[in-house]
C-alpha cells in the first residue's frame, strides 16, 4: 500500500434503494458535497420477471426505465466531475438499458464523454432447458423440489453475480457501469476493490466492502428512514440525507451523510440496518466472499458518522445463488371498513357471511385468509383484544390455480354493502382486481457454469 | 421485575422467502446480558404461538449487542404468494417488542434498569 493509498478516501453513494425509491436521491446525492462514485440499486427478487415479461412484449425493454432519468439528472456531475455510476438497473436486459443511455447522452451533446460498460451473462432463461438435461436440478432451497416441477411455469432465471465483472468495467475506463442481477453489494464493494486494488483473496477487505454494500443498499434506511429507535426525535425527514460509504485502502469505512440533510446516522441507526434480511450472521454468502458479520465494530466519530472496522471473511462457496420467477396461479384481495359501534363484530360477520357464499358457490382456494386492520392484522393474536375502534377493516384474500373462481369471489365483496352487517363503508375502490402472482424460487448452480462477459461501449 | 422488551431493546426485521428475521437491539450496552440471558429461544417460540407456522432459531452477535432470530413459517408463503398485509415481515420488530421479559429485581438493579416498571399492556399477557 503506497502512503498516498493509506490516506487516500473513496466515497461511494448510495442514491437508490430499490425501484420505485426516491427519485431525488441521485441528484441530491451528487450535488451535496464530494462523491466519486454513485451506486443505484433497482433489482428486487420479483423485479426481473415483470422484467422478463416487458422483454417479452418488446425486445428493446426489460430494464429498470427509472435509470434513465436517474443519468439525466446526475449527467453534469458524470461529464464534467467524472462522477462514476454504477448500478443494477439493466434487468434482463442490460445492453438495451446501455442503448437508452446512449441515446440520452447523445441528446444532450455528451456522447463522447460516456463510457458505458454493459455486464452480461447472468441471464440463465435461455439455457435453462440445456442446465437441467445436464444435472443441474436448481432444487428450490427452501423445499428442495427440482425445478423441472414447476420447468413450464418459469419467467425469469438470474444468477446472482459478484464484483469482478464490475471491477474489469471500471478498469476499462466505464463511467457508467450496468448489470443485470448482481448482487446490491457488490454495486458497493466494485469501486472500492478497484480503486484500492484489493486483491481476489483480501478476504477480510472483500468482506469488509460486502459489509458497506449492505449498510447503503436500502438507501436511507441506514440513516433515519424507517428507523424505530427514538424515532419521534429524527430531524428532518422531508430533506432525508442518503448514506454516503468514506472507504480506506485498509477496508475501514465511515458512513456520513452530506451536511445540510435531515435523518440521522448513529451506530443504532445503522445496527438497525446491518440485522435488516440477516440470516446465519456467520456466513453472510457472496459469489466474492463469506463475510462474518459478528466481526463487524461500530463507533459513533462525530455527528452523523459511524466508522465501520474490524470485518472478517473468508473464502466463498463454489455455487452462486440463482434467482427464478414462476407464474404460481391467482389471488385477489378485497376490502370494506366497518365503523362504531362494534365495529370489529361486523367485519367478523361478514367475514364468516363471505366464507358460507364462497363455500355454496362450491370455489375452490388454496388459501383464504382474513384480516382485520385495526384490530389484528400486522400482530396477529398478540395484539389483544382492540378497545372500541373506530372503525374495523376487513380485508379478505383468496388465492388459487383456478382463475375463473378467483374471478369470480371479486364479485362477492360489493353485494355485502346492501346485504350485509351494517355500518359500512370504503368501497370506492370498486371490485378487487385479480392479480396474476409470480412466484420466487431461490436456488444454487455451480459457479463455473455461469461466464459474465464485460463491453465498454466508448 | 417485569421489564418490557420495548423498554431495553429496539428492532428490525425483514423476510427471506416465507421467513422473516427480527434484529433486536440493547439500547444500552450493558442490557445486552438481559437479553442474551431471558429473550431465549423458547421464549420467542411460545410468543409468537399461532402466529408462525415454522421453528425459531436464534444467532447472537455481541459485536452489535443484537440477537438474530429467524421466524419460518411466518408470511403465509412469503414475498408475491402471500395474502397477508406485512407479507415482508417488516413489522414483526414491533411484534417482538410487544414481549415482557420476567428479569430478577437485583440483576435489573444492576444493569441500571430504571425503577419498578410497572407493567404495561402491550401484550396478550406477560408470561405467554
Amino acid at each position: 500500500m503506497s502512503t498516498r493509498d493509506s490516506n487516500r478516501i473513496v466515497r461511494v453513494a448510495s442514491g437508490q434503494g430499490f425501484w420505485g425509491d426516491w427519485l431525488e436521491a441521485p441528484r441530491r446525492q451528487v450535488e451535496g458535497g464530494p462523491v466519486d462514485y454513485l451506486m443505484l440499486d433497482y433489482l428486487a427478487e420479483v423485479t426481473m420477471s415483470i422484467l422478463q415479461k416487458q422483454k417479452a412484449r418488446d425486445p428493446h425493454m426489460g430494464y429498470a426505465r427509472d435509470f434513465v432519468g436517474a443519468i439525466e439528472s446526475v449527467l453534469p456531475a458524470i461529464v464534467e466531475r467524472g462522477v462514476r455510476v454504477i448500478a443494477n438497473a439493466g434487468g434482463v436486459n442490460p445492453p438495451a438499458c446501455a442503448a437508452a443511455i446512449r441515446q440520452l447522452a447523445e441528446r444532450h451533446g455528451a456522447a463522447g464523454k460516456m463510457r458505458i460498460g454493459v455486464v452480461t451473462g447472468d441471464d440463465l432463461l435461455p439455457r435453462l432447458d440445456e442446465l437441467i438435461a445436464h444435472g443441474h436440478t436448481l432444487a428450490n432451497m427452501e423445499t428442495g423440489e427440482p425445478l423441472s416441477t414447476v420447468r413450464e411455469h418459469v419467467l425469469s432465471a438470474n444468477a446472482y453475480i459478484g464484483s469482478v465483472p464490475i471491477v474489469e468495467a471500471l478498469a476499462k475506463g466505464a463511467n457508467v457501469v450496468i448489470t443485470g442481477r448482481s448482487t446490491d453489494t457488490a454495486l458497493t464493494m466494485a469501486p472500492l476493490r478497484h480503486e484500492f486494488g484489493w486483491r481476489d483473496d483480501d478476504w477480510d477487505r472483500l468482506a469488509a466492502g460486502i459489509v458497506a454494500g449492505h449498510i447503503i443498499e436500502c438507501g436511507a434506511q441506514c440513516s433515519g428512514g424507517n428507523c424505530l429507535i427514538d424515532w419521534q426525535e429524527i430531524p428532518d425527514l422531508a430533506n432525508v440525507g442518503y448514506p454516503i460509504v468514506e472507504g480506506s485502502a485498509d477496508g475501514s469505512f465511515v458512513i456520513a451523510k452530506h451536511p445540510n440533510t435531515g435523518g440521522r446516522i448513529t451506530v443504532p441507526s445503522v445496527t438497525e440496518q446491518l440485522v435488516y434480511e440477516m440470516g446465519d450472521p456467520h456466513s453472510y454468502i457472496t459469489p466474492d466472499v463469506v463475510a462474518d458479520f459478528t466481526s463487524i465494530q461500530l463507533e459513533q466519530v462525530g455527528d452523523d458518522r459511524v466508522r465501520v472496522f474490524g470485518i472478517k471473511g473468508r473464502p466463498p462457496t463454489d455455487k452462486l445463488k440463482v434467482s427464478v420467477a414462476y407464474q404460481a396461479g391467482y389471488k385477489a384481495i378485497g376490502t370494506l371498513v366497518y365503523a362504531w359501534p362494534d365495529a370489529l363484530a361486523k367485519a367478523e360477520l361478514a367475514d364468516r357471511v363471505l366464507r358460507q357464499r364462497l363455500d355454496r358457490l362450491g370455489l375452490k382456494f388454496d388459501r383464504i385468509l382474513t384480516e382485520f386492520l385495526g384490530a389484528s392484522a400486522t400482530h396477529g393474536p398478540l395484539a389483544g383484544p382492540p378497545h372500541d375502534p373506530p372503525e374495523v377493516q376487513l380485508r379478505f384474500g383468496v388465492r388459487g390455480g383456478d382463475r375463473a373462481a378467483v374471478e369470480r369471489f371479486t364479485r362477492e365483496i360489493a353485494p355485502l354493502v346492501l346485504n350485509g352487517p351494517p355500518s359500512v363503508t370504503g368501497f370506492a375502490g370498486g371490485r378487487p382486481k385479480v392479480e396474476e402472482i409470480v412466484a420466487y424460487w431461490p436456488a444454487l448452480i455451480d459457479k463455473g457454469v455461469v461466464r459474465t462477459s464485460v463491453e465498454v461501449l466508448a | 421485575m417485569n421489564v418490557p422488551l420495548l423498554d431495553i431493546a429496539h428492532a428490525r426485521s425483514g423476510d427471506k422467502g416465507d421467513t422473516a428475521n427480527v434484529g433486536v437491539i440493547a439500547r444500552r450496552p450493558e442490557w445486552y446480558p438481559l437479553l442474551v440471558r431471558y429473550l431465549t429461544r423458547d421464549r420467542v417460540v411460545a410468543h409468537f404461538r399461532g402466529v408462525i407456522e415454522g421453528p425459531v432459531e436464534r444467532f447472537e452477535l455481541p459485536n452489535l449487542k443484537a440477537l438474530n432470530f429467524l421466524l419460518h413459517g411466518a408470511l403465509d408463503g412469503g414475498g408475491t404468494l402471500s395474502l397477508k398485509t406485512d407479507a415482508q415481515g417488516k413489522v414483526f420488530s414491533t411484534a417482538m417488542l410487544r414481549m415482557i421479559l420476567d428479569v430478577p429485581d437485583d440483576e435489573a438493579k444492576a444493569a441500571g434498569i430504571p425503577g419498578a416498571t410497572q407493567w404495561r399492556t402491550y401484550s396478550r399477557s406477560p408470561k405467554e
